[in-house]
């Protein structure tokens, strides 16, 4: 066993849920056991597995308490951290999000740039260089949380949360970056928007991301923009 | 087309069927009912698969006009239900006409009730369920509750058998009682004190109580954590934000958090606080995983071998 895996901790969850914890910050070699973790699982928990959620260094498994039990999962676990040793880091997806930054797309852009003390299109060109790791998927349905932002352009949540913010709205809270896959009340700061959908019930699939992918985004003009179908929204 | 109309809605009713299950990665919660044995009740009384997709009835208040000959069944809260003004028995199926209305009143005691009708209400699949999650804009008619003149489309099977519930199996909704819970994720960061205060003390139910969680209010419990990491929420977590006022999550749940969590309740206990309203009273039981897993199995085993009697 290497360190990592010495540091592993399963705790009870619920009656029928189990939570592994693999570390306790953003770091993207646990998140990629994360994700080993919930390939492993599925298989050997294969139809005794109700749900399972991964997150930035945990996976909680919800079990069908009337198939198996927290003995069974528990050894199950045990197992998986055995292979976990072995297997080599996942590489997801890269998946290229267009992203039309502007003060008229992003209203908290400038704000953003002022306190950072650096110019809009530096700050632009540091969130669209640096690669995401799709760390977790919550809050709202497709709603994925990427990571990390640089240090520079990292911001606080805004004092007083939007009522409105628009779809496919790019925004920056602390150290994350995520895409509002509908319209939604919303406390992070707007810095643009992104014309692809990032949920839709009716697509196969249904999100362009999921879980241990990475992201980068492209910088776009407005009428690129217009033209892969964005749309511009209304913000309050 | 058969079926039922929407004459009037009630305070809250929701096209709901087993839950949604399988999609927290996309960051789907479940739905589904929140007192799921008085659910599969209702189903069974009808003779339907426990899982059928039915109508949660919040507080009361709905009014449908019949345009299908079906048996229908409510069970679940203490709403009064009338067929063409008649008052009849919940927990019990009842064979009407088209032309028949259908009216269930507002609660005297519990805040839950299911009206399921034979063969089930027919309502297109999002995600492999019907369960309405308004929050999510998902499930039922357009993720909404329903509204007046809403159809509610049924195929009434031609033979269908009816039941009724005798009542000494009929549970119970009164307030005042003992939650259990186990004590689980960051209960570690809850000094001992402070997890004595909890099972100790007295919480009501705040006016905060929806699908989403139950906001209580009470003495105030610290975690040496202020947050977490976000993680995985299961149903029953309770999470216990800045305030130290706790907030039991349920059905409708956020997938994801980053709030301290004591423990979680269990389901047959979240279904009797599901059932209570804003000013009821509730005190919390530590348990252990064993013993909920045996009380799980043992509630399955005790749903499965209790049999209704036939009605006419």
């Amino acid at each position: 066993m290497n360190t990592e895996t010495n540091s592993i901790r399963v705790e009870i969850a619920g009656e029928n849920a189990l939570i592994i914890y693999f570390g306790d910050k953003t770091d993207p070699r646990v998140s990629s056991q994360v994700q080993q973790a919930v390939t492993i699982l599925e298989t050997e928990l294969n139809g005794k597995l109700i749900d399972m959620v991964p997150s930035y260094a945990s996976l909680l498994v919800i079990y069908d308490q009337l198939a198996t039990d927290h003995l069974e999962v528990r050894r199950c676990i045990r197992e998986l951290l055995s292979k976990l040793d072995n297997s080599e880091s996942s590489e997801g997806n890269l998946v290229i999000l267009p992203a039309y930054y502007s003060t008229e797309s992003g209203p908290d852009l400038e704000a953003l740039a002022q306190r950072a003390d650096l110019s809009i299109e530096e700050v632009i060109k540091i969130h669209s260089e640096m690669e995401y790791r799709v760390y977790a998927i919550g809050f709202a349905p497709g709603f994925a949380y990427l990571g990390e932002v640089d240090a520079r352009i990292a911001a606080p949540r805004l004092a007083t949360p939007r009522t409105k913010v628009p779809r496919g709205a790019i925004a920056i809270a602390d150290r994350q970056t995520a895409v509002y896959p509908a319209v939604s009340p919303g406390g992070w700061n707007l810095i643009g928007l992104c014309p692809t959908r990032m949920f839709d019930p009716k697509a196969e699939p249904t999100m362009p991301v999921q879980v241990g992918d990475r992201v980068r985004f492209n910088p776009i003009s407005r009428e690129e923009f217009f033209a892969q179908g964005g749309e511009l929204g209304e913000i309050r | 087309m058969s079926g039922f109309k929407v004459v009037q809605p009630g305070l809250m009713t929701l096209i709901q069927d087993a839950g949604r299950f399988g999609h927290h990665r996309i960051g789907l919660t479940t739905g589904g009912p929140l007192d799921a044995l008085a659910f599969k009740w209702a189903n069974r009384l009808v003779d339907n698969p426990v899982n059928t997709t039915a109508l949660e009835i919040s507080f009361g208040g709905l009014v449908l006009l019949a345009e299908t000959d079906a048996q229908i069944v409510l069970a679940g809260a203490q709403m009064p239900l009338k067929i063409n003004g008649v008052e009849q028995d919940r927990w019990h199926a009842h064979r009407i006409k088209a032309g028949d209305k259908i009216e269930v009143g507002f609660s005297a005691q519990g805040a839950r009730a299911y009206l399921a009708v034979s063969g089930g209400f027919q309502v297109e699949h999002s995600f492999s369920s019907s369960a309405t999650v308004t929050r999510e804009g998902i499930g039922g008619f357009t993720g909404e509750k329903l509204k007046q003149g809403d159809y509610l489309n049924c195929k009434p099977p031609m033979k269908h058998k009816g039941y009724r519930l005798p009542e000494t199996h009929r549970p119970d909704y009164s307030d005042n009682v003992t939650l259990r819970v186990i004590t689980g994720y960051q209960q570690q960061a809850f000094s001992d004190y402070q997890k004595r205060l909890f099972f100790s003390s007295e919480y009501k139910v705040t006016d905060r109580a929806d699908r989403m969680g139950y906001r209580l209010a009470g003495p105030e419990v610290k975690p040496a954590l202020d947050g977490i990491l976000s993680e995985g929420i299961c149903h029953g977590a309770i999470q216990i934000p800045a305030d130290g006022q706790p907030i039991v999550l349920l059905n409708d749940r956020q997938t994801i958090g980053g709030y301290p969590k004591i423990g979680s309740m269990i389901a047959l206990d979240t279904a009797r606080m599901a059932q209570m309203l804003p000013g009821s009273r509730i005190s919390f039981d530590e348990i252990s995983i064993d013993d909920a897993h045996n009380l799980h199995c043992l509630a399955h085993i005790r749903f499965n071998n209790t049999e209704p009697e036939p009605v006419d």
